[in-house]
């Protein structure tokens, strides 16, 4: 049974400056001292890959390797400098930790905001407002405005909001990288039930354990190319080799779920 | 102790099953394989009017938070430069003498230069100021010059408030071609200043100094239109370069919104008109739209081919 591409990643590349010079003076200093204006570097560099529908899987790799990068291709936030992007149906998820809220507005408001841009309409969002709430679980902060939220609160928002926009491609970008235990279960599991329901998972994660529960593939990007891609536990075995930390992580698997940075 | 002695394995919690990839069901999507990034531009903005309207909506309540007087303000502004232009303008210099209902003359000059310059200069800085969620969210970004143009015009409200009931109180009474006047005098502002403003937003997220660039500018507006002197003090110094005057769209937008309001609040509102608007006023109004929609389609060029780079750049 063949499924169809949810995702390809046609050789893209992305491109990012390094701006040593800013104000006019700093420019004019350097241009008469010859030196480089600016630098370009490949955050994400001729990778290419096809999801399946109702795959899951884990994005791996060391930090600055990427991974929030080619999830803003995948999302749409930007767009590669050569090759392709292409994605079937309707995207949601958190990238680079936290959610695009509005720091004045209040957890209400932006969780209407927030709902309308990743396209669910008025009505919808008012049939699944209390389950958003519920699963935030911010209390009586509701009605306060989200830069007074704690970062566990805020991002518990987002995560909120995102699982129940009715997506076919959920992207999680170290979305447990700051909540407390009881929502980092709270989350795998509604996560779990993402991919369960056949809809495509893109999970990053530095947590091994936390992969191989979600996961059925593994791509492991280094400095922007991809460095692996294939089975979970080889996936993981590659970064751990590359990561050198296998020693740690081999102690206390139970720990990793809180582990995930 | 046990606890200690027991293998790492054994202590584990049991994973939840994980259903393989085959049996999980297959979900229909419609959608095509498509790029992303690929929805955006003007007609894209238009399309998802629900998240417009929830923008504007923020955008208003956001304009005067934390403010004691909120919403006051924007009576207060206008009001209080055409009270400064008033003195200074009509008392000091004497530049209203022989204009009848000079201050009604020049607030419609004050409302129609405010909206312009509020569009531009609010919808340039549009893209910064909402950077938290231009980076984190795929949505057509054209969306927020928009929105900033819309709650100018938000704000365009109790203006023409205060001058129909003034303009009331003086006589004023509607007609069809007033209305064709003041929504085509509308009509210039919006489609002009969404233009500029999509043309510098870019811009002002590489360098923040294109939002005192577009400063600058609005101060040019204030003095380039037929609001603080009236239109025959231009014709009267410059003679046939008056013409170029009106080159200028806001220009004839002060001068349409005039006709709408003004004219009609004079004692002869036909012989107002002939001495104090230049005659050929819709051939103008042509014009003005016609470059407004340049303007726009420039705008929307300029701003698809650069903000690409945008999100890296915040
Ligand atoms: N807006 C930006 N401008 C310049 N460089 C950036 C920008 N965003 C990310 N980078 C760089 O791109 C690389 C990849 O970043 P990222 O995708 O966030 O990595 P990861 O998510 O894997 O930790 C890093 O070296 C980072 O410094
Ligand atoms: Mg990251």
């Amino acid at each position: 049974m063949t499924r169809p591409a949810s995702i390809v990643v046609d050789h893209a590349t992305k491109n990012f400056t390094l701006r040593y010079h800013r104000t006019f003076k700093q420019m004019a200093m350097a241009a008469i001292k010859r030196q480089d204006i600016s630098d370009e570097f490949k955050a994400v560099d001729d990778v290419s890959f096809t999801i399946q529908q109702g795959e899951s899987v884990g994005l791996m790799g060391l930090n600055g390797s990427g991974k929030s990068t080619l999830l803003k291709l995948i999302n749409g936030i930007m767009k590669p400098e050569s090759g392709t992007v292409q994605t079937r149906g309707r995207i949601a998820g958190l990238i680079a930790t936290g959610a695009g809220f509005h720091q004045q507005l209040t957890g209400r408001e932006n969780i209407y905001l927030n709902a309308a841009v990743l396209g669910m309409t008025e009505s919808e969002t008012r049939r699944k407002f209390d389950d958003i709430v519920e699963f935030a679980d911010v209390g009586r902060h509701l009605d306060s405005p989200v830069g007074h939220y704690s970062s566990g609160m805020f991002s518990r928002l987002g995560f909120a909001v995102a699982i129940h926009v009715d997506s076919d491609i959920f992207l999680a970008d170290e979305v447990l990288a700051v909540g407390d235990k009881p929502f980092k279960q709270k989350c795998m599991q509604k996560m779990a039930e993402i991919r369960d329901g056949g809809r495509t998972l893109v999970y990053v994660s530095h947590a091994a354990a936390s992969v191989r529960k979600m996961c059925d593939r593994v791509i492991v990007l280094e400095s922007g190319k991809v460095g692996f891609d294939g089975d979970v536990e080889e996936g993981i075995r590659y970064v751990r080799y590359e990561a050198d930390e296998d020693q740690e992580e081999l102690e206390n698997e139970d720990e990793e779920l809180g582990a995930d940075i | 102790m046990t606890d200690v002695t027991a293998p790492p394995a054994g202590r584990r919690r049991q994973p939840p099953v994980k259903t393989p990839l085959e049996e999980r069901p297959i979900r229909d999507v419609e959608a095509p394989l498509s790029s992303p990034s690929a929805t955006t531009g003007l007609l894209e903005v238009f399309r998802r009017h629900y998240l417009l309207r929830l923008l504007v909506r923020r955008e208003i309540s956001a304009r005067y938070q934390g403010s004691f007087l909120g919403l006051l303000w924007s009576y207060i502004n206008p009001l209080s430069q055409f009270v400064i232009y008033y003195f200074v303008m009509g008392v000091i210099f004497g530049l209203h003498q022989g204009v009848e209902n000079f201050a009604i003359h020049m607030f419609c000059g004050i409302v129609i230069v405010h909206f312009f310059n509020e569009t531009f200069s609010a919808g340039t800085r549009s893209i910064v100021r909402n950077k938290s969620l231009v980076q984190k969210m795929a949505m057509p970004r054209e969306m927020f010059p928009v929105a900033s143009m819309l709650v100018s015009a938000y704000h365009l409200i109790p203006e023409l408030v205060i001058l129909v009931i003034v303009g009331a109180l003086l006589g004023w009474t509607p007609t069809m071609a007033g209305m064709a006047a003041m929504v085509a005098s509308l009509v210039i502002c919006m489609v002009l200043g969404t233009g500029l403003a999509l043309m510098f937003a870019t811009a002002n997220v590489f360098f923040r100094d294109v939002g005192n660039f577009v400063s600058i500018i609005t101060n040019f507006v204030r003095f380039g239109v037929p609001m603080m002197y009236p239109y025959t003090m231009v014709q009267d110094r410059f003679g046939e370069f008056a013409e170029l005057y009106l080159w200028n769209p806001i220009s004839v937008a002060v001068l349409l919104f005039q006709e709408a309001f003004w004219v009609g609040t004079t004692k002869d509102p036909a012989a107002t008109a002939a001495s104090n608007l230049p005659a050929d006023l819709w051939s103008y109004t042509a014009i003005g739209i016609l470059m407004s929609l340049v303007v726009l389609a420039i705008g929307q060029l300029v701003f698809s081919r650069t903000e690409n780079r945008i999100p890296e750049r915040l």
